[in-house]
């Protein structure tokens, strides 16, 4: 973990006033923005308190050569975010280098060199937009040292340029990679010697290029990826081809914590090119990042290893298992919804709810249901795994570089420094490649191959079937109106299985983070308020799916809201601003929240003006209050989540046979400052249609255990006939605020938006998910 | 079975069982990582090459049914060491998030504009419903079709078509 030596200036004062007063002001922001830990003590907040914490030693991240060819080190998991481009160019702005001449290098996972590189909570731009403007900024102070140093004049009298160092007063110039020997051999400033470039000299950080909803602006700078992607050069996990690699797949237990009772492999042995076959342990549950266990069949290509497995013969043991061995949706779902009519653990009170409901003029209630989901990236997962003379070696796609090697090193038992993790593109992540099991499973086959690389490919029907899935979920709320139709009171109880389950014995109730997600955090302005988590166990592996548990409390509050609205006889949005009261900032300990997206409180508040601002715009832009044709409508939702702010506007029209189409989508973001707008833009786009397949598509239901969908033919995706004819993104111009999330905030208001534009088109309310053909009944 | 193909302009000769899907003669047998495995049932369209001139889904190809033919991948859809006009439009409107699937959507693409000049709106959708991508990039690689297809229209050799 850094340590920083700045520890007087900010300790007193409230960070985030200052940030405000300074805004613009580059040499203080410096501080201002920067992570600070005091000194000898572990950063509470932010990037510091994260394993590894942040690095900002210029000689990590940053390599010239003679030539000038920029190297700059990307520390964080691409999966489609565009962090590569994004933090590359933060770099390579503030180095001054030329764009023409950067290129990406992708680190290997080493958390002790590189800092943190948990690639998930959407946190790498607001934990390393900083500490890659420092590397960057330390750089190019050494390339104007070592030209002074050549010119024999003071490092005031030269002044970086575009991939040059020039000395005004005589006109010479020396370019970078002139200069980056001896600037190499220079000793790394020290960060109080750091000026940070203003924003008038930036040419690539917050400025807007590329497709602006619908208008191709200038296209600089490219993605880093994008060329090798269209011509089908880029390396995404299966793309490793090692000379001598045998590939494998893998039969695993139907059900979660079930084993392999017998095998006969007889017939798989018979496959051409089959080699082997290896039997390998689960480890129970719960099951942590380990594999489930199962059959390896290992052949010599892909296809063979395929079909071996179809000729394996194996009975499964339930037993181990236990009672997930009867677990069926429906049933599940019935019994959360019958546990949600008594009360449950109290997470959040104020006010006198009960009584506040007897005396309501007027009394809303409603269930909401969203069902298991698999995170499906277009890659599944895939994993090239070497063991060889008590060391691994391993080539994939994952977002967790550090866990895959501790679960690989703990696996075959030997250090951590004995393996190593190679990270490859991810084609796609949302959540599933946080979890580094497929590689652990890779290393289990690899064990029985000395020297010899194994490529582990999952199939789409392994990847639906055994995904780590998003919990299904139950929130049932209660609402008192009075007279004229303001709420009193608001009852929420939520009811999910935890993602903790995956760790130790089933908790049975959310976790802190988990309820932080948008639960305990909901800002409305309401006189009494009592929400409760009562019980609800796991029986499959649940995991984080992007946004996580923002997803069914988005997906609920916003619903409840709109019935709210439209029970008081309100326009939904004059409404929901009533509800929100005025802009003001909410200190997430008061709603009794610790866990803040493990953000400072101080620097990152609910920030009710910033929601009421996203609703605002999305609103006005969607043309909000005009009137719509018959089985027309617009649909309303916003939602806080990773420190940033999203509404989303709908205009959607249901046909006579419940064909819904999406004429339009209007997003109105805030994530405070915007690093790369164009791929913020991007994240907002994505964001809408995946949560288009959300409301509309999405569901892995299980019947005895076994997950019932297996492949694209029913686990349906939103396809282009399903996404919006327009999208339109309105990033809130808000340099001032702390920087917030981008990944995943776009996505928790997508699905109740559009299911209250379907209620606004049809008036038919839909209240469990997926909307399916409940449109056509 | 002896397998005789033409992969991207070069004649590639296999012993292989005739069942073996094109997309794993092409990634494992010959190479070539740029068509990818999606879901291996034809449902997603990641693995689309042309196999004389139509998209097919590789996954689902016996390789014996391309016996003797002729087939494209991502990495011969430009033969001139240029990006083909899709390929620049891709990078232009920044359509890959992660770019899994986008070989398959820019085959695809390739095949509908080498049969339809001027394509509609629905006429891309349509050509386009096939192909799956998770990160949603749907309406870039509408806009990116689209960028050709006004391109190309406002040449002055085309337009007599």
């Amino acid at each position: 973990m850094s340590q920083s030596d700045d520890t007087l200036l900010l300790a007193n004062v409230s960070r985030r006033g200052l940030l405000k007063g300074l805004a613009g002001a580059s040499a203080l922001l410096l501080a201002a923005r920067w992570d600070i830990g005091l000194a000898n003590e572990q950063a509470q907040f932010g990037a510091g308190a994260m394993p590894g914490g942040w690095v900002d030693n210029p000689n990590v991240f940053i390599h010239i050569d003679a030539n000038g060819l920029v190297t700059i080190v990307n520390n964080r998991a691409e999966m489609g975010q565009g962090i590569r481009t994004s933090l590359v160019m933060v770099a390579a702005d503030e180095l001054g280098a030329d764009w023409d001449r950067v290129r990406a290098e992708q680190a290997d996972g080493d958390q002790d060199k590189f800092g943190n590189q948990n690639t998930d909570g959407s946190r790498s731009m607001r934990h390393w937009y900083d500490p890659m403007r420092r590397a960057a900024a330390a750089a190019r102070l050494m390339l104007e040292q070592a030209a002074a140093n050549q010119w024999g004049v003071s490092v005031d009298q030269v002044r970086a340029d575009i991939h040059k160092v020039v000395h005004p007063a005589t006109g010479r110039e020396l370019g970078f990679g002139q200069l980056a020997e001896a600037a190499r051999e220079l000793d790394v400033p020290g960060r109080e010697g750091l000026v940070l470039k203003s924003d008038s000299e930036l040419r690539f950080i917050g400025k807007e290029s590329g497709l602006i909803n619908g208008e191709l602006k200038s296209t600089h700078p490219k993605a880093i990826d994008g060329e090798d992607i269209v011509t089908g050069k880029a390396i995404f996990g299966a793309d490793v081809d090692l000379e001598n690699t045998l590939y494998a797949v893998v039969a695993r237990p139907p059900v979660y914590g079930a084993t392999v009772k017998s095998v006969d492999d007889s017939e798989a042995l018979k496959v051409r090119g089959v080699k082997k076959t290896v039997r390998i342990d689960g480890t129970g549950q719960p099951a942590a990042f380990n594999p489930l266990g199962g059959v390896a069949v290992v052949a010599t290509n892909t296809w063979a290893a395929m079909e071996g497995r179809r000729a394996l013969k194996i009975e499964w043991d339930n037993t181990p298992a236990g009672n997930n061995a009867d677990y069926t949706s429906d049933t599940y779902r019935e019994s959360l919804e019958k546990a949600a009519q008594s009360p449950g653990k109290v997470i959040r009170q104020s006010g006198d709810v009960e009584a506040a409901l007897k005396e309501a003029n007027k009394r809303v209630s409603a269930t909401y249901y969203m069902p298991h989901m698999a995170q499906a990236p277009m890659e599944p997962p895939v994993a090239v795994v070497r063991v060889s003379g008590g060391k691994a070696e391993a080539w994939a796609p994952v977002q967790n570089p550090r866990a895959t090697r501790e679960g690989i090193a703990g696996l075959l038992e030997i250090d951590l420094e004995n393996v190593t993790v190679h990270q490859t593109l991810l084609g796609g992540g949302f959540g599933r490649k946080s979890k580094p099991d497929f590689v652990i499973e890779a290393a289990q086959v690899a064990k029985a191959f000395e020297g010899q690389p194994i490529k582990l490919q999952w199939s789409r029907e392994d990847d639906i079937q055994h995904a780590y899935f998003h919990a299904v979920s139950v929130d049932h709320l209660e609402a008192g109106l009075d007279g004229n139709g303001k709420a009193t009171s608001w009852r929420h109880r939520t009811l999910s299985p935890s993602i903790a389950s995956l760790f130790a014995p089933d908790p049975k109730h959310k976790a802190g983070f988990e309820l932080g997600m948008g639960f305990n955090t909901m800002p409305f302005s309401i006189p009494a308020i009592r929400l409760e988590n009562p019980p609800a166990p796991a029986h499959v592996r649940i995991g984080w799916f992007r946004s996580v548990y923002n997803l069914p409390h988005a997906w609920a509050i916003q619903s409840f809201a709109h019935e709210m609205a439209v029970a008081a006889g309100k326009d939904h949005r004059d409404y929901v601003l009533d509800l929100l009261g005025p802009g003001r900032e909410v200190h997430n300990l008061t709603v009794g929240d610790g866990w803040n997206y493990g953000e400072d409180p101080e620097m990152y508040p609910i920030d009710v003006g910033r929601m009421r601002r996203v609703i605002e715009r999305a609103t006005e832009e969607a043309g909000w209050g005009k009137e719509r044709a018959k089985g027309r409508g617009l649909g309303l939702a916003f939602h806080h989540s990773f420190v940033s702010y999203t509404a989303v506007v709908f205009d959607v029209e249901v046909d006579d046979g419940g064909q819904v189409t999406i004429h339009r989508a209007d997003i109105a973001f805030d994530c405070g400052p915007q690093a790369n707008p164009e791929r913020i833009r991007s994240q907002m786009e994505g964001s809408c249609v995946m949560g288009i397949g959300i409301a509309l598509q999405n569901e892995v239901t299980f019947q005895d255990g076994v997950a019932q969908q297996s492949n694209f033919d029913r686990y349906l995706l939103p396809r282009m006939p399903n996404a919006p004819k327009v999208v339109r993104v309105h990033l809130i111009d808000n340099p001032d605020d702390a920087m917030g999330g981008v990944g995943e905030p776009g996505l928790p208001p997508v699905a109740p938006a559009l299911c209250n534009a379907i209620y606004a088109a049809t008036g038919k309310r839909i209240r469990r998910l997926p909307v399916g053909d409940q449109l056509s009944a | 079975m002896a397998v005789s193909l033409t992969v991207n302009g070069r004649e590639r000769m296999l012993d292989i069982d005739s069942d073996t899907p094109l997309l794993w003669v092409i990634r494992d047998e010959l190479g070539l990582k740029g068509t990818k495995f999606g879901c291996g049932m034809g449902l997603c369209g990641a693995c689309t090459v042309h196999l004389n001139g139509h998209p097919v889904r590789s996954c689902s190809t016996p390789v014996e049914l391309a016996d003797g033919g002729d087939v494209t991948t991502i990495e011969g859809l430009s033969q001139d060491g240029n990006l083909h006009p899709l390929q620049k439009a891709w990078v232009e409107h920044g359509v890959p998030q992660c770019g899994y699937c986008q070989s398959g959507q820019i085959m695809s693409a390739a095949h509908l504009l080498q049969h339809n000049d001027a394509p509609s709106h629905d006429d891309i959708v349509a050509a386009l419903s096939g192909n799956l991508c998770r990160c949603g990039t749907y309406s870039r690689i509408i806009a990116a079709v689209e960028s050709v297809v006004v391109d190309d229209a406002a040449r002055p050799d085309r337009g007599e078509a």
